[in-house]
Order: C-alpha cells, then structure tokens, then sequence
C-alpha cells in the first residue's frame, strides 16, 4: 500500500540519500528495519479534550486511534511501532504551546500533530518553531497557507478554508442564486469566510448583496434576520460552535411556510448534531458544503466502508454503538489522513529519531500527491511543499428526507489559488 | 533585623531561581519562565487586592493591555522588544488609571462588577478591531523580532534570563513599594479606610495609585508574554486571565510580597499534573478556589506568617 | 420585510427575551437582596437546570409535552438542592463575607462546569418543544412555543410575587432581609432561610433554562451569557430590587434584540463600522457607568 501512496520528487529522495547515508526509505523489509530501533515511534496528539472544542475531540481522538491500529496491525513506521500520546489543551492557546512543548520535551515525541481550533495552532506553531518539532495541524485555517506560521507547522491533511470557499461558490452561483446574503461569526474565522467567498462570487458574476456579522458571544439569532434584503435568492451561512443549532431552527422558522431563498451551509454548523434533530426538518431541500459526506454515498469507495467500520461510524455518520452520538465527520478524517501521511513522510526521509526531524519535514515538503484509497479515505489531494497546505476535493450535498445527499464534488484545480507564501525559502 | 531576614530571603529565593536555570529540563524551563511573567502579573494584583483590598475582576483588561501594546507596537508599527517591554507598562497603567478613575467610585461588590464589566469591553474591543488583531484567533510575534540585538529571545536560556530579570525587578520593588510609608497607608487603607481617612490620607488617591501601580506590573507581564512566548489573542484577555491571579494569590497568600510566585507556581505544576491525569483538571481549579477561602483564607504565606514566621512581608 | 412586520418581530422576540431574563435576573436579585451575596455561578445553575431537562426528556418516553412537564417541575428541585448543598456546605461557613462568597462561588462555577462536561458530555443537547406549532405573520414566521414561553414567564413572575408578598415564606424572608439578628430571635432558623433562598434563587434560573431549551440547546458552556446579562439588569434595576430587576429585564431584553432589528433600518451603515459588537461594548460600559454614577440603578431608590 506504500507504492501508491506518495510520490516523493527523485532530487529529494537523492539528497535524502546523500545527507543521511541510510537508505530507509519505503521498499526494505521490516527485520532490516526492525534491527535498527525497535524503540516505539512516538506521535504526540494536541487534542481538544475540554472546552469549546470538545465535540471535536473525542471524535479526532477516536479516528487517530483507530488509525493507529491500522498503521500498527500494517508493521508500524520503519518497521516500528507507533505510539499516539494524548494530551489536553483544553481548546485554549496558551495551554496548547505548553502542552506541545510538554509532548515533545518530556515525553519525548518525534512529533505532534492533531489541533483544529485556529486560536490553538496560532498559538502554539511558534513553540514548534522554537523546539524545531514539527507540528502538524488539522484546522481547515488559512493560517498555515496564508505565510503567518513557520517551516515547522504544516497541514497536509485538510484543506484549508480559502480553497474551500473558492472551490464551491461556482456551484452556489451557477445553480443556486447570483444574488446572496452572507450570514458568519464575527470573528476571524468568519472574516475569512466574507472575504473569500465575496471575492470567489465576485469572479463568478455574482454579488454578495449582504455581509451580517453576527457577534461570537450571541446565543439567539432572528433579530439579525430581517436584515437579509428581499431579493436575496441565497443565504449564505458559516456559523460555529454550540449555538449552531438554534441559528438554524430560528432561520427555519423565521421564513415559516412563507416562501424563502435558498439555503447554503458551511456544515461546520452541524458537526456532532443529528440532521434529525427537532427544529430541523426545514433544512429539506437545502444544500451544504462538506469536505467528507456524512451520509454514506450511493457510490462509496470501497475505502470509505473500510474507513468507517475502522472509527466505528455507521452508514449516517454516528457511533455505530450509539445512533445519537454523531460525528464530525467533514473534519475527523484529517487526523486519519495526517497519520498515513506521517507514515509516508517517515519512511521516505529515512526517519531514525529526533535528529531526522528536519529531513522529515523536508521529505513531507517534497511531497505532492496523496492518492485516494485507504489511506485518503477523503479523496485525492495534492500538496504544495512551498505553503505546507494540502488541496482537496470538496462535496455539495442536498439535504433530502432527512439525509445528505452529494449532488456535486468540485475538482483539485477548483481549489487552486496563487502561492502566498515559500517556506521553503525559510530558514528551520 | 526584620528587614535583613527579609531581603535575604527573597534573595536566597531568587538566587535559586538562577541556579535551578542550568538544572532544569527543557520543558521546566520554558515552564518556570512563564510562572515567572505570570507571577509578575500576580504580584500586580496582589498590590491590589492583597494590600490594598481591592478585589478587581478586570485585571486581564491590564494584562492585555500590555499584551497588546507590545504584540501590536511590534506587528504594526516595527518596535523593537525592548520598545514593547517598556510600552507594556505604561499601557498597563495607563489602563488601570483609567478605569480606576471611574471604578474607584465604588467599593467591595459594585466595585468587582465594574471592573469585570469593563474587562468583559475590553475582551470585545479586541475582538471588533479583528481586521488588526485576528480577534479571537491572535496573531503570532514574528521570530526575528523577538531579540534583544544578537540574542534571540524565543531560546530557553535568554528567554528564562530576561523572565527571570524582570521577576526579580518586580520582585524587588514589591518588596521596597510594601515597606515603603506608602506602603503602610495601603495596609491602613485596606485595614480600616475611615481611620486613614481621619489620619488625613485620601483614599481615593492611594486605591487609585495602588491600582496604577498594579496595572503597571500587569501590563510589563502582559508584554513580556507577547516577547518571550511569541502569541498574542484574545482569549488572553477574557475573564479566565481575570480569575488566574486571585486563584494565585489567594493560594501563596494574600498581602506576602512572595505569595504570588508560590501560588503561580503551584497552581501551574498542579494543572499540568492534573490535565493529563485527568480530563476534569478545571474541576481542580474550583476545588483550590473553595478550599482555599473555607481552610486557608490567608493562603500558604499567609497562613506561615501567622504562626511562624511575623517578619515575612 | 414591512416595517410593521419588523416592528412585530422585534416586539415578540424582545418579550420573550426579556420574560426569561426576568426569571433568571430575579434569581440573582433574590439572593443578593435577602443574602448579600454575589452568585457568580447563577449561570452554571441555569446551565444545570437545562441540561438536566435534556436528561428529563430523553428518559421520559411518550410526548414530549408530558417530559417537558415533568422536567420543568424536577430540574427546579434539583438544581436548588444543589444550591442549598452548596449553601450549607460553603457560604454559611464563609458567614457570608461578600468576598469570600465571590471567590467561592466562582470555584463553583467552575465545578459545575466541569460537572456537566463530565457526566452529560460537551454536545449541544436538543430538547424537542412541548408545542409544535408556527405563527405565519407577513413576511416573516415565528415560533408558537416562544409565545407559550412568553406567558410562562409572566404567570412564574406572578407566582414568584404572590410567594413573597401574600405568604408566610415571604414573610420570613422579608424579616430576615431587614434584620437577620431580630430574625433569630424571633425564633426564624436564619441559615434554613438563607439556604432555602439560594436554593430558590437557582431554581428560578433552572425554571427559566427550562423553558429556553426547546429555543437553544443545553451546553456545558451555556451559563457565561445569562450570568453577564443577569448581572447587567440586577444593575440596571437597582441591587436587590426585584420591582427594578423586572422593569430593567424588559428594557434590556427589548433594547437588546431590538438594535440589531432597527438600526439597519435607521441606520444604513449599520453592519459596516457599527457592528453589533460594537453595540455590545457599548451595552457593557453603559452598564459599568451606571454602578459608578448611579449605584441604587436607574429605578430604585437611594438607600438611607
């Protein structure tokens, strides 16, 4: 499974080759591999096990676990075996840099990867630059693309939100409506949304007729409805955290049985809610954006089943033990899908111990493809060494009787936009 | 006597801060150097509340404003570090003058709520001008510009250092502002306010200049945060950062020039032991607050100067 | 939409934000009017009382009118036992210093918070309306169970006034507000008193949790909004004046949903500049200023 999985650039694997003068890459057998350490590889896991992000959490901590088995049941890293450290960062920066520097200085791991919430990676990528550990981080930010963070910190498993807006809003304006009105949390993550999803409408012939910034303390939301113009044929909306789901059952009854746009969702705003949930039934007919469909599709691959039976997700997306206890399925593969890529970057850089960090993350730079299968459940993505993001492909799925359906996968060259950054210019 | 005991201790305590340096682990360094700031900000609200009796629940508005002065002095406006550890102060004061001018008008109760309600504005101004502070998500201090000429303040040992002279500064002056007269009148202030009133000190302008002077201490903690670990959000000015100082003070001590650095100290090594024994470390947090005013009122200090130790100041 | 029709809308959804406001800010009031005490975990307590009416109704099988009823009568009683525990356990002994309460209750809130995480996990919990049905005005439709929530809360706030004011109970309290020493020695059991209040000052913020959580969901971190909001209309109002608390609750819970409703219409730059958090800085430092300059609040009167 490991031929398929990278295409590492010949002049790196070379240098690697050159400046390490071992030869480990994919290919050796494990009892060669086995005669060098059999000391376990340690990954550090920054996980929001508390505070806001702890609907996340246990779910990241359960995929990482369960890909954890599939890497170790497969010979482990090098022929090693791999250990995950959990920690707690309570979703709060400052606990995150202390916590990543807790992983990788006491407990000794190679590395440390799994953060989603924006605020903890900000937070802590200037201690992975400090201890030079790197830090992988599984946020769908624009903080890793955008040139803010260091040549430590990348995001190969999930898109960021730039390429996600820029890669649907052709579907949203092509099917659903030219004239729309944006609802988002007035915050940066919000921001973000505006700025790129007016600018991607914009190029579409589109207009963005309305931006409702709604404050990230509220907790109710029909007095901002009537704000949304009268023509708008769609509404936008990008709203996180608890509160979520009482936005979208006001909104449902705000437009009552009366005749209303149409609805475009980040699904963000549903992760771990039952689609079923009361209150929810106007979503019928609306459409969402997700980065994993939730519900499984007609025509899932076959890693996809292999994938959710190993997590234990059923065919709507919840704990297969526990219908209630729904996923965040659109944000949890990254974890997977990082781990694989882990594995991928270890083996291709030879990876023996600390002193190979930095050849690892140039290995990972070196990287530009990560094929669909078992190890990318979520689909092909391409990798840009000199951003450290990765690109993917997006879903738009159409709620109807109660389950998502994909109407609508973009491609890799839709999420596509200029470099904002070479960190590869940077010095480690 | 009393004071030859007393600056001896506190210069055993940081002579051993100094030592511990080359023997501590890479992980207790940075650890130790981040108690040391955020004893710096305890010690501020200690003047405060241990001394002078004002119980604020806005001092994160201060530390943030030191954060901030320095985060943003250096981000947008190219200051140098040592530019934004002198500009954090001043912000930190400026900011606690400002609100004590209005929240010194009232006292106890009304006076908590008011800082709290003008901490809680300044958490949501950070957050309005997001297109400058990234609001919630913060901005990182780039590294280049986190040094002091050739020395780079994001290594372990300059980093430790430069905490551990501005602990010391703090430390230092605490000790000569608390036996200062000024000193005393803030005691007398907290002690009894209408006898001090009758003994011809106003004591508007003592809480006031012992709020400016806490202020300052929160602010200098706020900026040598943003120098010395690179990060500067908002969450760093919500009303937790209110709370950390009390839960510190109230642990070490209550009005002992030492007690904040005790309590940050085992405060932060008990959250870390907590949090990955355990996913309910905030429980410890609550546990420490109540226990603490049922048991030990007074704190650690606090409690040992009662019994044995009557010269510790 | 008409300007009748937003007019409309910002009236039903400032009554309905204001009613349950007034129950949670008549909780706070209660107990800092009888006890003295600053409760700043009264918003845990609201979060409690909703997130034990999600545990109510996912037990309780059948319609979901007959669960909400039952949980709107036990999360009460439960959250105010813990209330009273907590009383018992800590305030008393603290004797009710003003600044040790506010310590320990904080210590509690966190507590609390941690408590709710840990046994009913971090999810937002749904809780099905016991009424299911949509008003359809022009131009916009609007929920039949905040209308319902709406006349609860008033006929709870007539309830609350008849406790205090035509009952032994409110006798009592009233008595040991005025004086608790002459209290005691006409023979009230004065710590019995006290825990009933702050047992019953929770309760009314888990009576009104109740009645949001068809509206919101039950979250472990629900309780900072209700806490600031309660404390800006216990301001507002006059500390310890539940007349005050009741008056100050409508005009901030009308002020507070009708700015966003209005002012892009009087306002067209609204949303540019002057957003609404800029509006909610300004809210809070309105409420600051008044304890500075005008400590007894806007409605009550200057204490002797």
């Amino acid at each position: 499974m490991t031929n398929k999985l990278i295409a590492p650039t010949r002049r790196t694997v070379l240098t690697g080759m050159a400046a390490g003068g071992a030869l480990l890459a994919t290919g050796l057998t494990p009892r060669f591999a086995q005669a060098q350490s059999s000391e376990p590889i340690r990954l550090g896991f920054q996980l929001h096990r508390t505070g806001i992000g702890a609907a996340y959490g246990r779910w990241y901590e359960r995929t990482a676990t369960a890909a954890l088995k599939v890497v170790n049941d497969a010979g482990g890293i090098n022929g090693r075996p791999v250990e995950i450290l959990f920690e707690d960062d309570g979703t709060d920066p400052a606990r995150g840099a202390e916590v990543f520097g807790k992983l990788a200085t006491q407990s000794n791991c190679d590395l440390v990867f799994g953060a989603l919430f924006s605020h903890v990676v900000i937070g802590t990528a200037p201690r992975a630059a400090e201890l030079k550990v790197p830090y992988l981080v599984c946020s769908e930010g624009h903080h890793v693309a955008s040139g803010m963070l260091n040549r430590w910190t990348l995001q190969p498993g999930i898109t960021d939100v730039k390429s996600q807006v820029q890669g649907m809003a052709p579907f949203v304006t092509q099917n659903l409506g030219k004239k729309i009105a944006m609802i988002f949390p007035d915050f940066a993550f919000g921001h973000d949304h505006r700025d790129y999803f007016s600018a991607a409408v914009a190029a579409q012939g589109g207009e963005v007729i309305a931006q409702i910034a709604i404050p990230p303390t509220e907790t109710t939301f029909t007095r901002y409805f009537p704000q949304i113009p009268a023509e708008t044929e769609v509404i936008y909306h990008v709203m996180v955290g608890p509160a979520v789901l009482t936005f979208v059952k006001e909104l449902g009854e705000f437009y009552g049985t009366g005749a209303r746009p149409q609805l475009f969702g980040f699904m963000d705003s549903l992760e771990a809610v039952d689609i079923a949930s009361p209150g929810l039934e106007f979503l019928d007919g609306s459409h969402f954006w997700e980065a994993h469909p939730r519900y499984k599709q007609a025509d899932a691959s076959e890693a996809e089943t292999t994938y959710r039976a190993a997590v234990g997700v059923d065919d709507n997306g919840a704990a297969a033990n526990d219908p209630a206890d729904v996923a965040t399925y659109s944000h949890m593969f990254s974890t997977w899908e990082t781990l694989f890529i882990i594995k991928a970057a270890m083996e291709a850089s030879g990876y023996q111990g600390a002193a190979d960090r930095q050849k690892f993350v140039e290995a990972l730079e070196a990287m530009t493809d990560f094929a669909e299968g078992n190890e990318h459940p979520q689909g092909a993505k391409t990798f840009n060494g000199k951003t450290h993001q990765t690109f993917g492909i997006q879903s738009i799925s159409k709620v109807e009787g109660g389950k998502l359906v994909r109407v609508h996968q973009t491609t890799l060259a839709d999420g596509q936009y200029p470099d904002e950054v070479d960190y590869t210019t940077q010095s480690f | 006597m009393r004071d030859k005991r007393s600056l001896i201790l506190h210069l055993a305590v940081l002579a051993a801060l100094l030592a511990a340096l080359p023997l501590l682990s890479a992980y207790h360094v940075t650890n130790v150097a981040k108690i040391m700031v955020l004893a710096v900000y305890a010690m501020g609200y200690n003047i405060a509340f241990g001394y002078t009796g004002l119980l604020s629940l806005g001092h994160a508005m201060f530390f943030a404003a030191g954060l901030y002065a320095a985060g943003m002095g250096i981000s947008l406006f190219g200051l140098s570090a040592v530019g934004a550890l002198v500009l954090g102060p001043v912000a930190g004061g400026l900011a606690a003058t400002l609100v004590g001018l209005l929240a010194l008008r009232t006292a106890g109760v009304a006076f908590m709520i008011v800082t709290l309600m003008f901490a809680q504005a300044g958490y949501l101004t950070i957050l309005y001008f997001v297109r400058y502070t990234r609001g919630d998500e913060g901005i990182v201090i780039a590294r280049a510009t986190r040094a002091i000429g050739s020395v780079d303040l994001s290594a372990d040992t300059p980093r430790y250092l430069l905490a551990f002279g501005i602990f010391a500064l703090a430390l230092l002056l605490n000790l000569a502002l608390v036996r200062s007269p000024f000193g005393r009148i803030m005691v007398a202030m907290r002690e009894n306010e209408a006898r001090s009133r009758m003994l011809g000190y106003n004591p508007y302008t003592v809480k006031l200049t012992a709020l400016a002077v806490s202020g300052v201490y929160a602010g200098a903690a706020g900026a040598a945060y943003a120098v010395l670990f690179g990060y500067v959000g908002a969450s760093l000015a919500s009303v937790q950062y209110s709370i950390l100082p009390l839960l510190y003070v109230l642990l070490g001590g209550a009005g002992t020039v030492l007690g904040p650095f005790l309590g940050a100290l085992l405060m932060f090594y008990l959250i870390d032991y907590a949090s990955s024994a355990t996913s309910a470390y905030l429980f410890i947090v609550g546990a420490a607050l109540i226990l603490l005013v049922l048991f030990a009122p007074k704190g650690i200090l606090g409690t040992l100067r009662e019994r044995h130790a009557r010269w510790l100041p | 939409m008409q300007l009748g029709s937003i007019f409309l809308l910002a009236l039903l959804e400032g009554l309905a934000s204001a009613s349950v406001l007034a129950l949670t800010a008549c909780g706070l009031s209660l107990v800092f009017g009888i006890m003295r005490v600053v409760n700043v975990a009264h918003g845990e307590f609201f979060m409690l009382g909703a997130v034990l009416a999600w545990f109510t109704a996912s037990l309780i099988p059948g319609p979901p009118a007959l669960a909400f009823a039952v949980a709107l009568v036990v999360c009460p009683l439960i959250v105010g036992a813990i209330a009273a525990l907590a009383d018992m356990l800590v305030l008393k002994r603290l004797n009710y210093e003003p600044e040790a309460t506010i310590v320990a209750t904080i210590g509690l809130l966190y507590i609390l918070q941690q408590g709710a995480l840990t046994v009913f996990g971090p999810n937002a919990l749904p809780v099905p309306a016991p009424v299911d049905f949509r008003f359809q005005f022009p131009g916009f439709g609007y929920s039949g169970y905040k209308i319902a929530v709406i006349v609860a809360a008033v006929l709870l706030l007539l309830g609350l006034w008849l406790i205090l004011t035509r009952t032994r109970i409110g006798l009592v309290m009233r008595a040991t507000q005025i004086d608790r020493a002459t209290a005691r020695a006409f023979g009230i059991n004065v710590d019995r008193v006290y825990a009933g209040v702050f047992a019953m000052g929770a309760g009314l913020a888990a009576i009104a949790a109740v009645l949001i959580v068809p509206i919101q969901q039950a979250h472990y971190l629900m309780g900072a909004d209700p806490l600031l909001l309660s404390f800006s209309v216990v301001i507002i109002g006059g500390l310890g004046s539940l007349r005050g608390t009741v008056v100050a609750a409508l005009l901030i819970g009308m002020v507070d949903q009708m700015i966003p409703i209005f002012m892009p219409v009087v306002f067209p730059a609204y949303g540019a500049w002057f957003t609404p958090t800029l509006a909610k800085i300004m809210a809070t430092l309105v409420v600051a200023l008044v304890l500075v300059f005008r400590p007894q609040g806007l409605f009550g009167k200057r204490a002797a």
